[in-house]
């Protein structure tokens, strides 16, 4: 089917709009961080401006970011890890065995609202001594990366046929050599979509962090806060903080935009 | 892993495997549960018990400490919560507008979007890279990067409202003008998922309706009423399914922009905030524990619900 001329136009416009609408408010974000506070107050320098880096040098240097930048990373990678470590394989069974109430258990910790989470855990991981550690911190993020890549995995091994493992078994295989030698060679994009994503999805967490984190581990989401004053707000530097936090992730989105799509819709065009 | 790598040396004839170890064999006969096992425990171990604690504690006048001395009150607490009309219901009503009134943007500009998309044309790639940085930033920097754009003397909404005559808007430091304005948030971040999900449903369409639909001469809008809507329907409940239980349980967008308490007035203050001031600001483990089970059985319900419209959908 093609579509007609006057509808061609109209696209064009509604989609500029929308990219417009999209966009405008994260390069304003952008374009604050590299403005002074007083350049940030005069609506005659909303376009045209000199820049400066000061906002990031107070960041980088003076709010010990490069510090809570190194806590994200890792916090996001650990629970990455370590979720897929647990997740690939229970996925594999679940969707092999067709285990879906054992799925629903896992599945549930993406429903369950995270608060009612954090007291009980705030109390045992206080008791254990565990809070402001970084230990209490994965696990937490795990919380939230395990079910999506359960979620993810599940969709992709639903997805792909039983005949290439048979066929492995009947060359002499076990079915866990099947699984190591087959299945996950097979599954490298489902769990680098499902990686991505998890890693994504616990470098933007905030609530757990916010309970569980202590003055030196804290992740750059809860450190934002230190530029919110109750008197007073550095634009400045708030600005410059939240690029630093999301500009990172939106480059990797940049470069890995197909598999976070497919991560992200996921099981929605089943039946 | 020794497990894996011994059975590769084995003979290529036999399911029998003579010289596998006893071990690996029952490994291999036991791999559903053994795959499985490792990520149920972890997650019923950190859900469980909290969750068993939180029905507990919700039946206590717990407060100030969870250590400290707490009474079974049976079921006041629900009483207490379900009769007030001062923060509680308000919550609710907070928390049904904010849910309602941005999924139905989001779904209504999601399909909107997704059906200008759905067609492949030139520059489709940029579309699609602008589409996915609202969905990946983090919730909070976008709170904050709102909060200067709706800042009433700085911010860009009351410059570019000026431009066109009209005067300064209080947005976010309003006390009828917050909930709306962080709906729009949620909308601005969120409609990129809905026009995600739609698309990959629309693209998995078949173009045979379509086109039976177009040589009986059905109108642009009678295709999409009565061919595409109703094909894509169960994909619609799965965006507002998943959607749903998120917006239901806001919180990192609503506490950037508005702090604790959802604001000085509470004009932000919604289940999950409410819930979170009364355990980690007022330490009223009892209350908030009752709030929580409340929002739980809420979620439970709606997701009940859309289930089994989704069902209906799909026949």
């Amino acid at each position: 089917m093609k579509p007609g001329r006057g509808f061609k136009i109209f696209r064009v416009v509604a989609l500029a709009v929308v990219v417009l609408s999209l966009l405008l408010p994260l390069i304003w974000m952008v374009a604050a961080s590299f403005k002074t506070n007083v350049d940030i107050y005069d609506s005659s320098k909303a376009l045209v401006f000199t820049p400066t880096l000061d906002n990031y040098d107070t960041v980088l240097q003076q709010a010990n970011y490069v510090q809570f930048i190194v806590n994200s990373l890792w916090v996001a990678f650990a629970a990455t890890v370590l979720s897929l470590l647990l997740g690939v394989p229970a996925a594999y069974s679940m969707s092999r065995f067709n285990m879906r109430k054992s799925a629903l258990v896992v599945l549930m910790a993406r429903v369950i609202p995270g608060v009612s989470l954090l007291v009980p855990w705030y109390y045992v991981f206080s008791n254990l001594r565990m809070v402001g550690g970084f230990t209490v911190l994965i696990l937490s993020h795990m919380f939230v990366s395990l079910p999506l890549i359960v979620y993810i995995m599940m969709g992709y091994f639903d997805g792909l046929p039983e005949e290439l493992e048979e066929a492995a078994l009947v060359d002499g295989l076990t079915h866990i050599g099947a699984f190591r030698r087959i299945t996950l060679p097979l599954s490298i994009p489902g769990i680098a979509t499902a990686g991505i994503l998890s890693f994504i999805f616990s470098w933007n967490n905030f609530m757990f962090a916010l309970v569980l984190s202590g003055a030196s581990t804290k992740t750059l989401p809860v450190a934002i806060f230190d530029f919110v004053g109750y008197a007073s707000i550095d634009w400045g530097g708030l600005m410059a903080a939240t690029t630093v936090v999301t500009l990172p992730i939106m480059i990797i989105a940049l470069f890995v935009q197909k598999y976070i799509v497919s991560g992200l819709t996921a099981g929605a065009t089943k039946g | 892993m020794p497990a894996v790598t011994a059975p590769s040396r084995a003979p290529r004839s036999a399911s029998v495997m003579p010289d596998t170890p006893g071990w690996a064999r029952w490994a291999n006969d036991h791999r559903k549960w053994l795959f499985a096992a490792p990520a149920m425990a972890f997650v019923a171990a950190l859900i469980i018990f909290p969750l068993a604690w939180t029905v507990y504690l919700s039946l206590t006048d717990s407060s100030g400490s969870v250590r400290a001395e707490s009474e079974f009150i049976g079921l006041r607490n629900y009483l207490d919560v379900l009769t007030d009309t001062d923060r509680f219901w308000p919550a609710v009503g907070r928390t049904a507008a904010f849910t309602g009134v941005a999924l139905f943007f989001e779904v209504v500009l999601g399909m909107a979007i997704a059906l200008l998309l759905w067609r492949p044309f030139r520059g489709e790639k940029w579309v699609r890279v602008a589409i996915l940085l609202p969905l990946v930033a983090t919730p909070v920097a976008v709170g904050m990067m709102w909060r200067l754009i709706f800042d009433p003397n700085i911010g860009l909404a009351n410059q570019a409202l000026g431009w066109i005559g009209i005067g300064p808007q209080p947005w976010l430091a309003g006390q009828h003008t917050a909930l709306p304005t962080t709906i729009f948030i949620d909308i601005w971040q969120w409609t990129p998922m809905v026009v995600l999900i739609l698309l990959a449903g629309l693209t998995s369409l078949s173009d045979e309706p379509q086109e039976a639909a177009m040589i009986d001469g059905a109108s642009a809008w009678q295709r999409f009423r009565h061919v595409t809507l109703p094909l894509l329907m169960p994909t619609v409940i799965v965006a507002v399914l998943l959607r749903g239980i998120d917006a239901l349980k806001t919180f990192d967008i609503l506490y950037a922009t508005k702090g604790r308490g959802g604001g000085s007035f509470n004009e932000v203050e919604t289940l999950n905030v409410y819930a979170y001031g009364l355990s980690f600001d007022y330490n009223e483990y009892g209350l908030s524990s009752t709030v929580l089970i409340l929002f739980f059985l809420l979620i439970i319900a709606l997701m009940w619900v859309l289930t089994a419209r989704k069902k209906e959908a799909g026949r």
